[in-house]
């Protein structure tokens, strides 16, 4: 019970913290940063269900983050070039008419189903192929990496329909706001935060649900499932389509936040940065995933304004020394100490001493 | 009586080996059947077989009279087959009570697997207490000593509610006083369930078996009563055979 609450307080003070604090003592450069890495912290969340949860190392969430993002990112810009008008993009580019996929994009409410039911779309075709046929471990790994890379590759391929390396940019209206103003910046952040904040005790009911027991079950004995009467690739399916959803709708929010999607923020390397953030932050605890995304980007921008060049180093110092030290990261940390100081503080005769279990770490 | 499982003419094939090498084999509603034989004699691999894990070269396995050879694993657990591993697998980082509940709710739709699970099911309940695991029941299952975690795994199998239960050696490993009530659990269990043990112990099987089915070298030997089977020169034969090997 005590436990419960202690979780219910935690929850309390981030959301205190993030909607009431940070707004008022943060300057609107600051806080509008912070937007970008809660954008972050919703993928890190999708892969804390994914790879913490359910044992599946996704290293191409960037995948879904651009799909969501470029959906928006559509939409804002087809909005901006008015009904008949084309994307400043294309015209320079030579494209002279709207390409059919485009079209749907000009309706603000196709726009918005998109950026969740097309990142789901294509998980679900992707886990149903791939998971069904027991591809599994660092073959997932790899193929979702692959995944990323041909994405980027389309991205920039084909200029004239995606806007290529520059991405989709220069957006003047962002549903009726100014997207230089404050104010439209202000609203995005706490859109942004009350989005996280949502999807964070979602993820948390499903963790503790059936369903994620079962995910669990998956993750650390898929085979033993099956003698239950379960069909793991359904299970692992499902998950993974949840944390496409998530990608996509940080994607999606990312746009408004930033100003831009481009095939740099999704392709293999932001989508590993995660997976690290997120094994930093603790990969077994959804609020680890989130700390660990939050905490990260903000030491990649600080340490990047000081010293362009050394974060890529001690970012894969920092992962190589929590993988090897601490394998739970740093939420893992944090419980072990609770519980340290916890043991310490109540006689050791009043414990009951049942035998210590052997975690075994579960190969990622 | 009426046969629950029927097995003809199965073969199984190991990169040119045959592990299995045309099996008949039935076994009625309502048996116990021991499955005994020297190590490798295909008794594992016949338990694989029934259960989709391993697809056999040739053979049918008909289960009240379905065919169950093409199906999948989770298939079968669904058409009432149930098994444990003879190196126990329970889910260490859930609960004892966990581990039931996820054995015993996999009739449920999928939406109703979103919810959270709310106290302790009938099924699982009486699971906990025909495997003495109540006092545990919240503990993870990974601080079970080694005897426990087999009994969580015959547990879950009760929880399943399968028609047709098949055991991989369940007293592997344990002590004298483990295997004693081990032995009681699978007479109980076998009041009303139809049940495949595969063992080796000879004294275990003296106390618990009456139909015996003894494997050697993919094939069946001998079938019959422990006292038959026990007398039976040509098992004499192979265990004798086996352990002079042991010695060597
Ligand atoms: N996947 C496999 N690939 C190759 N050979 C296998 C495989 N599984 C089993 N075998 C072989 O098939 C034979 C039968 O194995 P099985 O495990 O069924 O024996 P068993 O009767 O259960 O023996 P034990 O008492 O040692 O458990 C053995 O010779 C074994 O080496
Ligand atoms: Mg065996």
């Amino acid at each position: 019970m005590s436990e419960k609450l202690r979780g219910y307080g935690l929850f309390a003070l981030v959301a205190l913290l993030l909607l009431v604090v940070a707004p008022l003592v943060l300057p609107p450069f600051r806080l509008d940063e912070l937007a970008k890495y809660l954008c972050f912290a919703i993928v890190a969340l999708g892969i804390g269900l994914a790879w913490g949860q359910g044992g599946m190392l996704t290293l191409g969430q960037g995948v879904f983050f651009g799909l969501g993002g470029y959906a928006m990112g559509m939409y804002l810009k087809l909005h901006d070039a008015g009904p008949g008008g084309l994307p400043d993009f294309m015209e320079w580019s030579g494209v002279e008419t709207l390409p059919a996929f485009w079209k749907p994009f000009a309706n603000p409410v196709v726009a918005l189903a998109a950026v969740v039911l097309v990142p789901v779309a294509v998980a679900l075709l992707l886990g149903t192929l791939v998971f069904r046929q027991r591809v599994r471990g660092a073959y997932f790994a790899i193929l979702s990496q692959a995944l990323a890379a041909a994405f980027v590759i389309l991205l920039v391929g084909q200029q004239g329909l995606t806007g290529g390396t520059n991405g989709l940019t220069n957006f003047y209206d962002i549903f009726g706001q100014d997207p230089e103003a404050e104010s439209t910046q202000r609203s995005m952040y706490f859109v942004t935060a009350l989005v996280l904040g949502v999807l964070y005790l979602g993820a948390r009911q499903l963790v503790k649900s059936r369903f994620g027991r079962l995910l669990v079950a998956v993750r650390d004995g898929e085979d033993r499932v099956r003698f239950l009467g379960y069909n793991p690739a359904t299970v692992k399916t499902i998950t993974f389509a949840i944390s496409a959803g998530m990608a996509g709708l940080a994607g999606a929010l990312f746009v408004p936040v930033v100003g831009i999607i481009s095939p740099s923020l999704l392709g293999v390397v932001p989508s590993l940065e995660l997976v690290v953030a997120v094994a930093i932050g603790g990969r077994y605890a959804l609020a680890g995933a989130i700390l660990g995304a939050i905490i990260m980007n903000y030491a990649k921008t600080g340490f990047s304004e000081e010293f362009a060049g050394g974060w890529l180093y001690l970012q894969g110092a920092l992962f190589i020394l929590v993988m090897t030290l601490a394998p739970k990261g740093a939420i893992g940390v944090y419980h072990q100490a609770r519980d340290a100081l916890a043991r310490r503080r109540r006689p050791p005769a009043a414990e009951d001493d049942a035998p210590v279990p052997q975690k075994q770490e579960v190969p990622a | 009586m009426s046969a629950l499982l029927e097995i003809r003419g199965l073969e199984v094939v190991f990169d040119g080996f045959r592990a299995i090498d045309g099996i008949d084999l039935t076994v009625d509603q309502g048996e116990l059947r021991f499955l005994i034989g020297p190590n490798g004699a295909g008794k594992t691999t016949l338990i694989d077989v029934i259960t989709g894990l391993t697809r056999p070269a040739a053979g049918s396995v008909r289960f009240g009279g379905t065919e169950l050879v093409g199906h999948k694993e989770h298939k079968i657990v669904r058409l009432g087959i149930g098994r444990t591993f003879q190196t126990s697998v329970v889910f260490e980082e859930l609960s004892v009570v966990e581990n039931l509940d996820l054995a015993a709710s996999f009739r449920r739709p999928l939406a109703a697997l979103l919810r959270q699970r709310r106290g302790v099911s009938d099924t699982v309940r009486a699971a906990l207490e025909t495997i003495g695991l109540t006092d545990l029941a919240e503990r993870p299952a990974g601080v079970l000593s080694h005897g426990q975690r087999q009994w969580l795994e015959i547990g879950m199998l009760i929880a399943q509610g399968p028609k047709l239960l098949l055991l991989d050696e369940p007293v592997a490993g344990m002590s004298k006083d483990e295997r004693e009530r081990t032995g009681e659990l699978l007479t109980e269990i076998a009041k009303d369930h139809t049940v495949i043990v595969i063992e080796h112990d000879m004294e275990f099987l003296r106390r618990y078996a009456s139909q015996v089915t003894v494997l050697h070298e993919g094939t069946v030997l001998v079938e019959g009563d422990v006292a038959a089977v026990q007398a039976d020169p040509r098992v004499q034969e192979v265990y004798l055979g086996r352990s002079r090997e042991d010695a060597a």
